[in-house]
């Protein structure tokens, strides 16, 4: 019970009348990815957006276990505190690379903001973590000094992934990190994601429509429709054997296309 | 031997004899005089008034006389004489229901209840220039004005167009009814995210060319609101004042006011009511009052959950930089000397070059 | 001097009450040094942009037995210091003087004097952008929400940037500082070359930006440190050459073009300190 990371219950935002997601709740644990996925309007963004704290809730509660084992209320935390940990153990890998990275800043200036803010002051070490970073998600480390829109998304979002995990977070949000990709491209960076997920034993909530992704990605998965989550399971169970009709109309079609 | 610059306050004296010189002009032609300027620029006069904030003709023309007729500057001579008026107190709101009107139009109906009053607009006019003007001394009212057209058969009060909208429910009210006391602008800075009492003060004391160009932009697709316009209504307005020892409101004076109202674009698909636009001015100032009104529109986009899709919706970008007191002492203010910043900075680039210079050569520093 | 002031207009120009709410702004600067306090900022008879928030400030302090000393550019002859010290002789009366140990309230533009200053005194400096992060961030907004909660990664990413690019901080004036170790302050437009005479001043500092209407201060015996690395430490300019008037090697210098081909000389910016450095000489 106490080793859990992420304790969601009842979580609930109502856009006006409108239903945002209703009544999720869940754990997750350290070094855990769990794939939330539904087609658009299904509230997993939304659900997201709680969870990484961006959005208040209407109801409910997300509480995080800190590296000290303390358990914090992300909803109720000062605006200072919820930003301190954004910086330091959480991450966000948002679908447009553009709203996660600084455009007009350099990759090198990009990937150290994070230890900036934190008070590393020496430019010799923060550019060395630069450096190093961008090797650990297979950017030309040469490049350091370029700018993002100097890069193709792919290599944007390898480097959103660097500016995030420079802090070594626990736990990593992330909004369709590979859509708008080419499928050679998109594979490669799924490959890089498991490597780096196994690696540092990050936990991830992973929004994706794309069920292979989920696959490929992920250990749970939970389905979402109508702002309400429909099934949850083991990834490989729900997508070999899923119960509720509308799981079985996701997965099918895809099987379809 | 070179001795350090000295006299500049013998410069500046001879430059503000200089001025009253141009000022002046060629002494054979007559002085131009403040009842010259307020009654026969009177539109330079109001708005003056306007961006200067502050209800006092003779005032205002005397600042446009001695700011040669730059009206920018002439704003600012009246802003910085009202910074040291003292201060009775607040009126009561303007009623603009009960205004004497001179001229009253809508363009949502063909004819409204107190008719069109067309009364002293340059719309229809065709822009010949007119040599006739050149001489002087000509007779006030021989061709163009004919009698019977100063508020003869113009009902008073001037019933309202918006209130036939309003009466059927189909038009937003005005006033959230939660009553607070409006904020000053002169008083406290501008603070965001400002509310809409905040953001019509900016608005009348805006810069007209600017609000112009804002308001234009949200017509050619950068913030669309479809407006149109309700009604516009020029003339005077009774200022009502209530003095501490009396308890009562009396009557200080009247000023002559432009109010435009637009009906733009409605929200709700069930309910759906028209949205609003509000637009005010000193004096006869129409462009100034409609641009207003367009800009008040746009920058409600947020409340009204509009996306934002151009600058005359963005409350931070129109609200600092709409006031062109502020504006001219920023823009001019480069003509200060700033040879010491100048210093660093070329101390800074030959350094830089220096530098490359000397890797290029192979030198260590 | 005499001390007659403008008929129909309050001692040195301001009302009381616009007065007492400039001085609660100060107040409250100096209690929260480094911190920029919004203020009702008037328009004055200068324009904004031209010192208004300065004089303000020193309306609101200045009293009859004050010495005011006006400088732009470290000088008292250019023409705005000029226009500045008449403004302030015309409406308080107050004696003037060009000698910086001699003033209690010295108004600057874009530097401090080279004399050290001393307990009593109060140094009034004009502002143009009173927000240190401005450029990077122009959201008004989000800068406050930046200086609340110290968010002030971005400021030193601009000076990773300038590194990466140049080999060094780019910044020559207006270089940003950190007050008592919270606050990060622009100090307007004074070369680098002034930043350490901000730091445990004996004087009393006040910032005031008109046009954008905030007000911040120093106290006095305030650790103020320009922003750096560790391995590239802030260093302020030098030349290579002495003043050609009075062969100062220490004080900040001005740039003469003397002719068409070229030939310069650089002079004392502080023109009170090296008057008084040929006084002494000759």
């Amino acid at each position: 019970m106490d080793q859990e990371l992420l304790r969601v219950s009842g979580l609930t935002r109502y856009y006006g009348s409108r239903v945002g997601c209703r009544d999720v709740s869940f754990s997750l644990w350290p070094g855990e990815v769990l794939a939330i996925v539904g087609e658009s309007g299904s509230g997993k963004s939304t659900l997201l957006s709680l969870l990484s704290g961006r959005l208040a809730p209407t109801a409910g509660d997300v509480s995080y276990r800190d590296r000290d084992g303390r358990w914090l209320s992300l909803p109720n935390l000062s605006e200072a505190d919820r930003r301190r940990l954004q910086r330091t153990d959480l991450g966000v890998v948002h679908q447009n690379p553009r709203d996660g990275l600084r455009m007009r800043v350099s990759a090198g200036g990009n990937i150290g903001e994070r230890l900036m803010a934190l008070g590393h002051r020496h430019y010799g070490r923060l550019r060395g973590a630069g450096l190093d970073w961008m090797e650990r998600v297979e950017l030309d480390p040469q490049r350091i000094d370029d700018h993002p829109s100097a890069f193709s998304g792919g290599m944007q979002q390898r480097l959103q992934i660097a500016r995030n995990l420079v802090t070594e977070p626990r736990l990593v949000f992330m909004d369709e990190p590979t859509s708008g990709l080419d499928v050679s491209v998109q594979a490669r960076l799924l490959d890089l994601l498991r490597h780096l997920v196994a690696a540092m034993g990050l936990a991830v909530v992973l929004v994706t429509h794309d069920l292979a992704v989920a696959r490929i990605l992920a250990h749970r998965m939970m389905v979402m429709r109508g702002g309400e989550v429909v099934e949850t399971g083991l990834a490989d169970q729900v997508l070999d054997d899923p119960c509720h009709p509308y799981t079985q109309l996701l997965v099918s079609s895809i099987l379809q296309a | 031997m070179y001795v350090a610059v000295k006299g500049g306050e013998k410069a500046i004296a001879a430059a503000h004899r200089l001025l009253a010189r141009e000022r002046r002009g060629a002494p054979e032609i007559a002085e131009i005089s403040l009842d010259q300027i307020r009654e026969q620029l009177s539109l330079s006069v109001d708005r003056v008034m306007s961006e200067g904030a502050l209800y006092d003709e003779d005032c205002a023309a005397l600042a446009v006389k001695q700011a040669r007729g730059d009206l920018v500057e002439a704003v600012f001579l009246l802003r910085a004489y009202r910074t040291t008026l003292p201060r009775f107190g607040y009126s009561q709101p303007a009623d603009s229901s009960r205004m004497h009107v001179r001229r009253r139009i809508s363009a949502t109906f063909k004819d409204v209840p107190g008719g069109q009053v067309l009364g002293p607009t340059f719309d229809y006019t065709h822009r010949l220039l007119d040599w006739s003007l050149a001489g002087e001394g000509k007779e006030a009212g021989t061709e163009e004005s004919s009698g019977g057209d100063s508020g003869v058969g113009v009902p008073s009060p001037m019933p309202r167009v918006l209130d036939v909208l309003g009466r059927e429910g189909i038009i937003e009210s005005e006033g959230s009814g939660d009553d607070h006391e409006p904020a000053d602008l002169t008083r406290q800075p501008l603070d965001l995210p400002a509310g809409r009492d905040v953001r019509l003060q900016n608005l009348a004391r805006a810069d007209e060319g600017f609000l112009l160009a804002m308001g234009y932009s949200s017509q050619r697709g950068f913030g669309s609101t479809h407006p149109f316009v309700g009604e516009i209504r020029m003339g005077e307005v009774e200022i009502e004042f209530v003095p501490e020892e009396l308890g009562f409101p009396v009557t200080i004076g009247e000023i002559t006011l432009t109010e435009c109202e637009t009906v733009n674009q409605f929200i709700g698909s069930g309910e759906a009511r028209f949205t609003r636009g509000y637009g005010l001015t000193f004096g006869q100032g129409e462009r100034k009052a409609m641009s207003m009104a367009l800009v008040d529109r746009a920058l409600r986009a947020p409340e009204l959950g509009e996306e934002k899709k151009g600058p005359a919706q963005d409350a931070e970008f129109v609200l600092y930089h709409s006031d062109n007191v502020e504006a001219s002492g920023f823009v001019q203010h480069l003509k200060l000397p700033h040879y010491v910043d100048f210093q660093s900075e070329l101390v800074l680039v030959r350094g830089l070059r220096r530098t490359v210079r000397e890797e290029e050569s192979g030198h260590d520093i | 001097m005499t001390s007659e002031t403008m008929p129909g207009y309050n001692y040195a120009y301001l009302d009381e009450q616009t007065k007492a709410m400039i001085r609660r702004a100060i107040l409250k600067a100096v209690a929260i040094p480094g911190h920029q306090v919004p203020f009702g900022s008037r328009e004055m008879p200068l324009p904004y942009g031209w010192g208004t928030g300065g004089i303000q400030i020193t309306a609101s302090i200045i009293g009859p037995e004050d010495v005011l000393k006006v400088i732009d550019q470290g000088s008292d002859d250019t023409t705005n210091a000029v226009s500045i010290r008449s403004f302030f002789a015309k409406t308080a009366g107050v004696a003037t003087t060009t000698r910086t140990e001699e003033a209690t309230v010295i108004q600057t533009r874009h530097r401090i004097p080279e004399t050290h200053l001393t307990d009593g005194q109060i140094i009034v400096y004009q502002v143009p952008i009173p927000e240190p992060l401005r450029f990077m961030e122009p959201s008004e907004s989000e800068t406050r929400t930046m200086h609340a909660l110290e968010e002030y990664g971005v400021m030193h990413v601009k000076l990773y940037e300038d590194i990466a690019e140049h080999g060094r901080i780019a910044k020559s004036y207006d270089y940003p500082v950190r007050v008592e170790g919270r606050y990060v302050m622009a100090p307007s437009p004074i070369p680098k070359f002034d930043n350490p005479k901000m730091h445990d001043s004996l004087a009393l500092q006040l910032f005031g930006a008109g046009r954008e209407k905030r007000i911040y201060a120093i106290p006095p015996h305030t650790r103020v440190e320009s922003l750096d690395f560790e391995d590239h430490p802030f260093e302020i300019q030098k030349w290579d050459y002495a003043c050609a008037i009075c062969g100062a090697r220490d004080s900040f210098l001005d740039e003469i073009i003397t002719d068409d081909r070229g030939g310069r000389m650089f002079v004392c910016s502080d023109s009170d300190h090296c008057a008084r450095r040929v006084g002494e000489d000759s």
